[in-house]
């Protein structure tokens, strides 16, 4: 076996950066701090690009197909004889292609922040906690086990908590932190009783190992299958709580509600951890257990299928409506995603052209990553030239920014699937599985498309054209060289990445496919999207009253969508309204009125009969003797009711 | 045949000696300087922590009414070194006290209570041991000798002591009646859930109940935590509650093995309301002795979800939860104490603005908050998550998701300390403090705990190798 014990380094070079950064950056290299979180992302990157170039096409093929490879392995913790924790590191297509996005848009917006933090007091700070998040992700697409998945899990959740709450003397920031934390927290709890559940049955945490043991039907672990809670099978309930903990993380419908919130956030770290990387760690996470899940019963990725259509098709309605552009854009990463899980959902209704549909997701993950990280570095530069988020700030910018301005026409004109740029591709295998599955979801998928072009073209028109001449002070140049070389690379990115031979290299057991791409079934698509870029021209690239028209003639329905469908509100009626008052409230209203309320009466009337301890004992002792002879009456009945 | 009975009560006879060692330092010296006596005491805890890591072999003695083996010599150097970190963390607070003599001669009688329980193979000596730690821990709790709070708080203990005792001890009369023995080793084979017996249990097991403060029997707690020197309450909440885990565990798990049938069920039942109830409570304290308290509480009914798990890994979960639980709960005990000796000031407002004043105790306590709530990578993580790995082997998924649901809804109140630690402010934040040696070394020892209790695999190993099982 080739040697690829260097592959530990790529992980472990951010973590280095953020070790140094954070111990020693504020003391001893303030301004340099960013050079050295950059160049330990280089060195990363370089190796991931190596490592991927080894797999791919010198020695990770065994005869047909590609095959996982364990490269390095050590006992951790063990818990007992059978069961035991290990830390590895795994190869197979998806782990490579993973360790190449994350490492290389890191790279990007390591250079991106270096011109757009420029001056900040904490900018040793930044980098380490980007150097930690690189390291987070990095090690969970490596992960070999489930429970370091789940370690990893964490520390991106943690390192993500602290870049979106960076600013944290703004108590937005830190609201939006502390909701994306409790959020995916809460979503976790359904991925760690999943994990819980599989690895019980499975008697192992590891992923290799516990995907041959559940999807041999031979094995003696019939007993998962067998054994049913509510109905359904215990495999299912595990396999359904680890994709909850997915949807959290990767924003889906209906926990997707701290990903705009998030936005917070410094906008290179949106690009980064909001748009290209941490988001699909859910999607990540359900394509390493695919084989499980295709192999447990069909209404799993029924779920998978639905949570995706439908996030895809709210998050697109929600992101025509919105006026500042980060958050444009989140809504627009949250649809994207939809598209992705989408097409994991596909497989169980279509056998052998499902399999397309794995191919697919990957494949728009990958090429998602350079458009929508290049997105967002230009929303950044746009920003940091206008000094606002809102739409209405911009306009006529396109002779101000002529770099920005191409390279954001580009990364529209991709991700709304136009060919020949890299969202064509991906989105067109994503609808061809849809249709192979099922025709409804596919209708989604394609109005969908027609929205995303729509509203990714308002916010193009909206912010370079529009006016004549921006109206700010226009004296300054575009943006420093370091901002505009990561906009040039991922641009060049977001037009080619497209012609990669995806079904070759990456496909669910490992063999390459040939994927039919089919001219006509091009044209809906294609067609789809025209309609929505010549609508968003004709609506917003002057400025005039029509939008306003159109807004007021669709009336309830914008307005619904101008308040994301009144999740949030949802959310914390529930929260506030249902769990704090009746829970919360009662037990307060119980300790303060009842509880303290009976002592202080016995309290009371103890001192008066007993004159001498009056005013020195409380009187509460009797009541706790009573308590505790009640919780005896109590244990005696139960102990009846449970001996007859 | 007189050295094997020295060497197998080794960890009880140094603890003994030292008492005595104290209290002839008390009667025949004349004055002394408390900064050197305390300096001198830790010394001697911590020969007694190392000496006891000796191993010896199993042994029986007294025909059965004292065993001792592996696993006991670990749990009481675990005690032990909880003891430890409490003696350093009350530096502070001791350094002002005159009586310091006495102070440790109590601490360290309930330790050797604890010790005779823990290693009792018998109820007799189980209920001498128990009785020989409560004592000295009421007069300990009123240690704030001329604040009225400390003193409410001794009676109040003493006196639910006196009652949990007194029916603990009913139920043992009545096992006796219906059994005709209190040894351990014979009661297990003359259980048949009849009843009779299984009435007598119930008064045992709520006598337990009151020591882990398990809901309904927990009210006791938050008083007596508030009231007593924080110093006492973090050896309440910890060697106190793990002494009595300890032997809880081995009586579910050898002598009740009867009945397992019948209290599996009522365990399932008091933790999860031990944990709600606690939860629920901790959520809308201010005071942060209070806050730890209604925390302490729910963290006993996680460990009672493990007990359910019946089964070898079900022990050694628990034990390895209460190693860090130790360091987890003595480090967010040991800023607040040394907080609270310093400025007097206890409440979660106060500490608005810490960090900006005390780094190292804002990590200490950030840390500990960590490992309590479960995040990984702090061992806290580890422990639940054993925990519930154990519960679970019995296949009741509904109630380990309320254990989760728990460890979320924890979260919120840990989380909102430290946040008010490291985001807010106040106009007058706690000042800049000083930190002594001897409660820095304890904090270190904290920190270093929770961080490698979790990394260093071979621990969970090495507890659950000595683990008997059910």
């Amino acid at each position: 076996m080739p040697n690829y014990a260097y592959i530990a380094l790529i992980p472990l070079l951010p973590l280095a950066a953020f070790v140094v950064l954070g111990l020693f950056g504020r003391r001893y290299f303030r301004g340099w701090s960013g050079g050295i979180g950059t160049l330990a992302v280089l060195f990363s990157t370089g190796l991931s690009l190596w490592a991927a170039y080894r797999y791919f096409f010198v020695d990770g093929k065994v005869g047909e197909g590609y095959h996982q490879v364990i490269a390095l392995k050590t006992t951790w913790l063990s818990f007992s004889p059978g069961l035991s924790i290990d830390m590895s590191v795994v190869l197979d297509p998806i782990s490579v292609m993973m360790i190449v996005v994350v490492s290389f848009v890191s790279l990007m917006v390591h250079v991106f922040s270096m011109g757009y933090m420029k001056g900040e007091t904490r900018y040793g700070t930044y980098f380490a906690f980007l150097g930690l998040f690189t390291f987070s992700m990095l090690g969970l697409v490596l992960s070999g086990n489930i429970f370091e998945i789940y370690i990893f899990w964490e520390l991106v959740g943690c390192s993500s908590y602290l870049l979106i709450g960076y600013y944290f003397d703004r108590p937005t920031a830190v609201a939006a932190a502390k909701k994306a934390f409790i959020v995916t927290r809460l979503a976790d709890l359904g991925f760690l009783i999943g994990i819980l559940i599989l690895s019980f049955y499975a008697e192992t945490l590891d992923f290799r190992t516990l995907i041959q043991r559940l999807t041999d039907p031979t094995s003696q672990l019939a007993g998962i299958t067998s054994a049913s809670f509510l109905g359904i099978s215990l495999l299912s309930w595990g396999l359904f709580l680890v994709f909850v903990g997915g949807a959290g993380k990767s924003a889906l419908f209906p926990l997707h509600i701290w990903l705009p919130d998030a936005m917070e956030g410094p906008t290179p770290v949106s690009a980064l951890i909001h748009a290209a990387t941490m988001v699909v760690a859910g999607v990540y996470l359900v394509a390493r257990l695919y084989p499980v899940y295709i192999y447990s019963d069909a209404a799993v990725l029924q779920v998978v299928l639905y949570a995706g259509a439908v996030s895809a098709l709210l998050a697109a309605l929600i992101a025509c409506t919105q006026t500042d552009i980060k958050r444009v854009l989140a809504y627009s990463t949250m649809s994207q995603i939809g598209y992705m899980m989408l097409a994991l959902g596909t497989v169980h209704s279509a056998g052998e052209a499902g399999t397309l549909g794995f191919t697919a997701s990957m494949f728009h993950l990958f090429t998602h990553a350079f458009f929508k990280a290049l997105l967002f570095l230009c929303a950044g530069v746009i920003i940091h030239r206008v000094h606002s988020n809102e739409m209405k700030d911009m306009g006529g910018l396109r002779k101000l920014l002529p770099l920005t301005h191409g390279c954001f026409l580009i990364a529209c004109l991709a991700i709304s699937g136009i060919p020949p740029f890299s969202g064509f591709f991906s989105k067109e295998d994503i609808l061809l599985s849809a249709w192979h599955a099922n025709k409804f979801v596919y209708g989604i998928a394609l109005f969908t498309s027609g929205l995303t072009a729509f509203y990714m073209f308002r916010l193009y028109f909206s912010v370079f054209w529009r006016r004549q001449v921006w109206g700010g002070d226009g004296h300054h140049g575009e943006a420093p060289v370091t901002m505009k070389i990561p906009l040039v690379i991922l641009a060049a990115g977001a037009v080619f990445a497209g012609f990669i031979p995806f079904s070759r290299l990456v496909t669910y057991d490992g063999l390459p496919q040939e994927t039919h791409r089919v001219g006509v079934f091009a044209i809906a698509p294609v067609a789809m999207a025209l309609i929505g870029i010549f609508i968003a021209r004709y609506l917003y690239f002057k400025e005039s009253s029509r939008p306003g028209r159109v807004a007021a003639a669709l009336g309830g329905l914008y307005r619904t969508a101008y308040h994301k469908f009144y999740i949030d509100e949802v959310y914390s009626f529930v929260t506030k309204k249902i769990i704090f008052n009746l829970i919360g409230r009662p037990a307060a209203w119980i300790d303060r009125h009842i509880v303290d309320g009976l002592m202080n009466l016995l309290a009371t009337v103890t001192a008066r009969i007993s004159a001498g301890i009056k005013g020195v004992q409380s009187g509460k002792v009797q009541d706790y003797a009573l308590y505790f002879f009640a919780g005896i009456a109590g244990l005696t009945v139960l102990f009846i009711y449970l001996y007859t | 045949m007189w050295v094997d009975i020295i060497l197998s009560l080794r960890q009880e006879l140094i603890v003994a000696v030292i008492i005595f060692l104290l209290l002839f330092i008390k009667i025949g010296a004349a004055a002394y300087r408390t900064e050197a006596m305390l300096h001198f005491i830790n010394l001697l805890l911590l020969a007694n922590l190392l000496l006891g890591f000796f191993q010896g072999g199993d042994a029986t003695l007294f025909s059965g009414m004292f065993h001792t083996n592996r696993l006991i010599v670990l749990e009481k150097s675990m005690l032990n070194l909880a003891t430890l970190i409490v003696s350093l963390q009350a530096y502070s607070w001791l350094k002002g006290h005159r009586q310091v003599l006495e102070f440790y001669m109590l601490l360290l009688s309930t330790l050797l209570g604890f010790f005779f329980m823990i290693s009792s193979g018998n109820l007799l000596i189980f209920y001498l041991g128990l009785e020989l730690s409560t004592i000295p821990l009421a007069a300990l709790s009123s240690f704030d000798l001329e604040k009225r709070r400390s003193s409410e708080a001794a009676m109040k203990f003493i006196l639910s002591s006196a009652f949990s005792s007194a029916l603990l001890l009913f139920g043992i009369s009545l096992l006796y009646g219906a059994t005709g023995t209190l040894g351990f080793d014979t009661l297990a084979g003359r259980l048949d859930g009849s009843a009779f017996q299984l009435f007598a249990f119930i008064f045992i097991l709520s006598g337990f109940a009151f020591k882990i403060s398990a809901v309904p029997f927990h009210l006791w707690t938050a008083d007596v935590y508030e009231g007593s020197p924080v110093t006492v309450t973090a050896y309440l909440s910890v060697v106190s509650k793990g002494a009595v885990f300890f032997i809880f565990i081995l009586a579910l798990y050898t002598v009740f093995k009867p009945l397992a049938g019948n209290w599996y069920k009522i365990v399932v039942l008091l933790s999860v309301l031990t944990m709600v109830t606690g939860n629920l409570f901790a959520l809308r304290q201010d005071g942060l002795k209070r806050l730890l308290a209604f925390s302490s509480i729910a963290q006993s009914g996680f460990i009672l979800a493990g007990i359910t798990g019946s089964s070898r890994g079900g022990e050694a979960s628990v034990i390895y939860f209460i190693l860090v639980y130790i360091f987890s709960n003595l480090g967010a005990f040991g800023v607040v104490s040394f907080i609270s000796a310093q400025t007097g000031r206890e409440s979660v407002n106060d500490y608005r603005g810490l960090y900006a004043t005390n780094p190292l105790l804002s990590w200490v306590m950030a840390i500990s908050l960590f490992s309590l709530a479960g995040i990984p990578p702090t061992a806290g993580f580890f422990g639940k998550f054993f925990l519930l790995m154990a519960g679970a082997g019995k296949g009741n998924f509904v109630f380990i998701g309320i254990a989760a649901l728990n460890m979320v809804i924890s979260l919120y109140y840990y989380l909102r300390v430290i946040k008010a630690i490291f985001m807010d402010s106040q106009p007058e934040p706690i000042g800049k403090l000083k930190i002594p040696l001897l409660p820095k070394i304890a904090f270190l020892v904290c920190v270093a705990g929770i961080v490698m209790t979790g990394l260093v695999g071979g621990i969970y190993d090495y507890i659950y190798s000595l683990s008997k099982g059910f």
